[in-house]
């Protein structure tokens, strides 16, 4: 397993193997949005350039985009969030979709834990 | 806790059946007398298939009337909702608007006949015109964002009449109304988020970065003073550089209390905007309704507004005491670079009787005495609390609305939704709460010039309560309020997730 990385908006990536990432939103995120109530995915196959948003996690207090954090096409969808909101909390569960990458390179402008623990700090 | 703040909601304590609850007599209010040798087709005889409810008129009278009760109203209490301008509705807009040449007309009568309803709708577009500096003025827009969307119709009509039809990306920050972004997404545009900065506004550096050579911009929408209720003081600038690269700058009126009178958004940059009648005007807004939301764009853009617009011209019969004027509602070929109709008719016509009532009631003098008392109000609270409660920008005079945030209370396990809560339990509207977007427990507050010292200071004696309590450690009251009020908390994670739409006996 490959290291997590973080982003500002608070999304996580990781590595699977060379060129599939797989994305979700932080504990920081879903803590600040509070019970979710609504979750749309993306489609299968859909592009995105990194920094697009791809998802929406809806909660009581607000609608947040999802942004993606490297560019690439979705080649998995986690569709059993759509049943189980909670499921995001999941360490191992709660990714929201998997993308086939181009630029690993992307991944390396990101925050690694401890840099995103430090940013933490310095928002809210 | 003193009783004498405890508000007095008993009037709601009490559950109201639904019609259908009630026990169903076989009565109506109107009795007709049984037709000879026709079958029966009013009553219960043609209602009988679709189990409309079978009540007496002061059954029927009471029951709505119970319900209007448990509505509650800028004619109730305070009701200090961020962004939302929920200022007194004076009675003298109701009187006029009451009278018979302004209540009892169509909007399909020959324009010969309604020549002092059109004169009005004449002068409120010439006062618009006046306090935005933008002179073109169509009023048919039936709310707010209608209003952004015939806005932003008409910047799309610019451009493509001028050859500009390739650009299609709207500039918009990150402390926007929601409606902004879906406005511009509704006709065709992307969106480019200018991120605001640690102050809380947009700045040139930001704008120049969102903006990039521009060649891709159709435009930009702003609200000014923004949602964290701050004055965009980097907005003429970054007009400019828009306005160089090609675009028209939208600015979305729903704060436009803050400046009436004082400011002309034309001054500013602002190519085109929408008033919300229903905020700044004082018409009725929320439950009374219907909202207005007319746009005012400068020369650049008035030959696409869409119409009817009315005109001025020459009296085809000079009268005898020599009034020359003549007002006439705009054809759709009068002008063939407009986009088109938005909606039926004239407009709310009712609501532009009651704003041109306020206006001329008011004065030029009047309504910038609104937007200076709004903001002096807006600084009492925010000056008054900011001790109590994390005032994100509170080193900065507001504008017209006050922002604080939970962060105090947070650690104490009180959040923005509990002071809300509260508030009701001492018969006040909370605030506008978790907007805007970009500050965390974000609680908006916007008293209006309308309140009194008096209301504000029961307000923040409140505020200050659930501060103070909160600071001694007694947090546990703050959980379960509203207590008096008929429903308490209501579990609204499970009402977005499994919503019962249906009535179930």
């Amino acid at each position: 397993m490959t290291q997590m990385k973080y982003t500002r908006d608070h999304e996580w990536v990781k590595l699977e193997g060379n060129d599939v990432a797989v994305v979700g939103i932080t504990d920081y995120a879903q803590h600040a949005l509070g019970d979710l109530v609504f979750i749309e995915l993306p489609k299968m196959g859909a592009t995105f350039k990194k920094g697009a948003h791809f998802a929406v996690v809806e909660s009581v207090k607000t609608a947040a985009e999802v942004y993606t954090p490297v560019s690439g096409d979705v080649i998995e969808v986690n569709t059993a969030l759509e049943s189980d909101y909670d499921l995001l909390k999941s360490e191992t569960d709660g990714w929201i979709a998997k993308f086939k990458i181009t630029d690993a390179g992307e991944l390396a402008a990101l925050m690694d834990e401890a840099a995103y623990k430090d940013y933490l700090k310095t928002v809210d | 806790m003193t009783q004498d703040l405890i508000g007095t909601s008993r009037a709601l304590n009490y559950e109201e059946p639904l019609l259908w609850e009630y026990a169903q007599n076989e009565a109506s209010g109107v009795d007709f007398p049984r037709p000879k040798n026709i079958p029966l087709r009013t009553g219960q005889a043609a209602r009988a298939d679709i189990g409309l409810a079978q009540l007496k008129e002061p059954q029927v009278l009471r029951h709505f009337v119970r319900l209007s009760t448990k509505n509650f109203s800028i004619d109730h209490g305070f009701f200090p909702l961020g962004s939302c301008t929920m200022k007194h509705n004076p009675r003298l807009n109701e009187k006029i608007a009451r009278l018979d040449g302004f209540a009892n007309i169509h909007p399909m009568q020959p324009d010969c006949t309604v020549q002092g309803a059109l004169e009005l709708m004449f002068k409120l577009q010439n006062w618009l015109g006046e306090l935005t500096g933008l002179r073109g003025v169509c009023l048919t827009p039936a709310a707010g964002a209608h209003g952004e969307l015939a806005g932003l119709m008409t910047i799309r009509r610019a451009h493509e009449m001028n050859g500009q039809g390739h650009r299609k990306v709207i500039l918009c920050p990150d402390s926007a109304h929601g409606t902004n972004p879906a406005t511009a997404a509704m006709c065709g545009y992307e969106i480019r988020v200018i991120p605001t900065r640690e102050n809380g506004c947009v700045t040139v550096e930001a704008f120049k970065e969102a903006l990039g050579d521009g060649k891709d911009v159709a435009g930009m929408m702003v609200t000014n003073p923004n949602t964290c209720g701050l004055f965009e003081r980097e907005i003429a600038e970054c007009a400019k550089l828009l306005h160089d690269a090609g675009g028209y700058f939208y600015c979305d009126g729903a704060n436009f209390n803050a400046l009436v009178g004082t400011v002309r958004p034309a001054d500013f940059g602002v190519d085109v905007m929408h008033i919300n009648l229903h905020k700044t005007f004082s018409t009725p807004h929320g439950g009374g309704g219907p909202g207005s939301g007319p746009i005012c764009v400068n020369e650049k853009l008035s030959a696409y507004l869409p119409y009817p617009i009315v005109r001025r011209v020459p009296s085809p019969q000079p009268s005898p005491e020599g009034r020359g004027s003549y007002y006439v509602l705009e054809k759709e070929t009068d002008r063939p670079t407009m986009f088109g109709r938005l909606r039926s008719f004239q407009g709310q016509f009712g609501m532009f009787v009651r704003a041109l009532t306020y206006m001329l009631s008011h004065g030029g003098d009047g309504l910038r005495q609104v937007s200076q008392d709004a903001v002096l109000n807006a600084n009492y609270i925010l000056a008054k609390l900011k001790g109590d409660y994390h005032a994100p920008f509170g080193d900065k005079t507001c504008m017209h609305e006050a922002l604080l945030t939970d962060k105090i209370q947070k650690e104490s396990g009180v959040t923005t939704i509990d002071i809300a809560k509260t508030l009701i339990e001492y018969g006040m509207h909370p605030m506008t709460i978790y907007f805007p977007l970009v500050v965390q427990g974000a609680m908006l507050i916007e008293p209006t010039e309308t309140e009194s010292k008096e209301t504000m200071d029961r307000f923040i004696a409140v505020m200050k309560m659930i501060a103070d309590n909160v600071k001694q450690g007694e947090t546990e009251a703050f959980h379960e309020y509203p207590k008096s009020a008929p429903r308490r908390r209501l579990d609204e994670v499970k009402a977005a997730r499994q919503p019962v739409l249906k009535y179930i006996g």
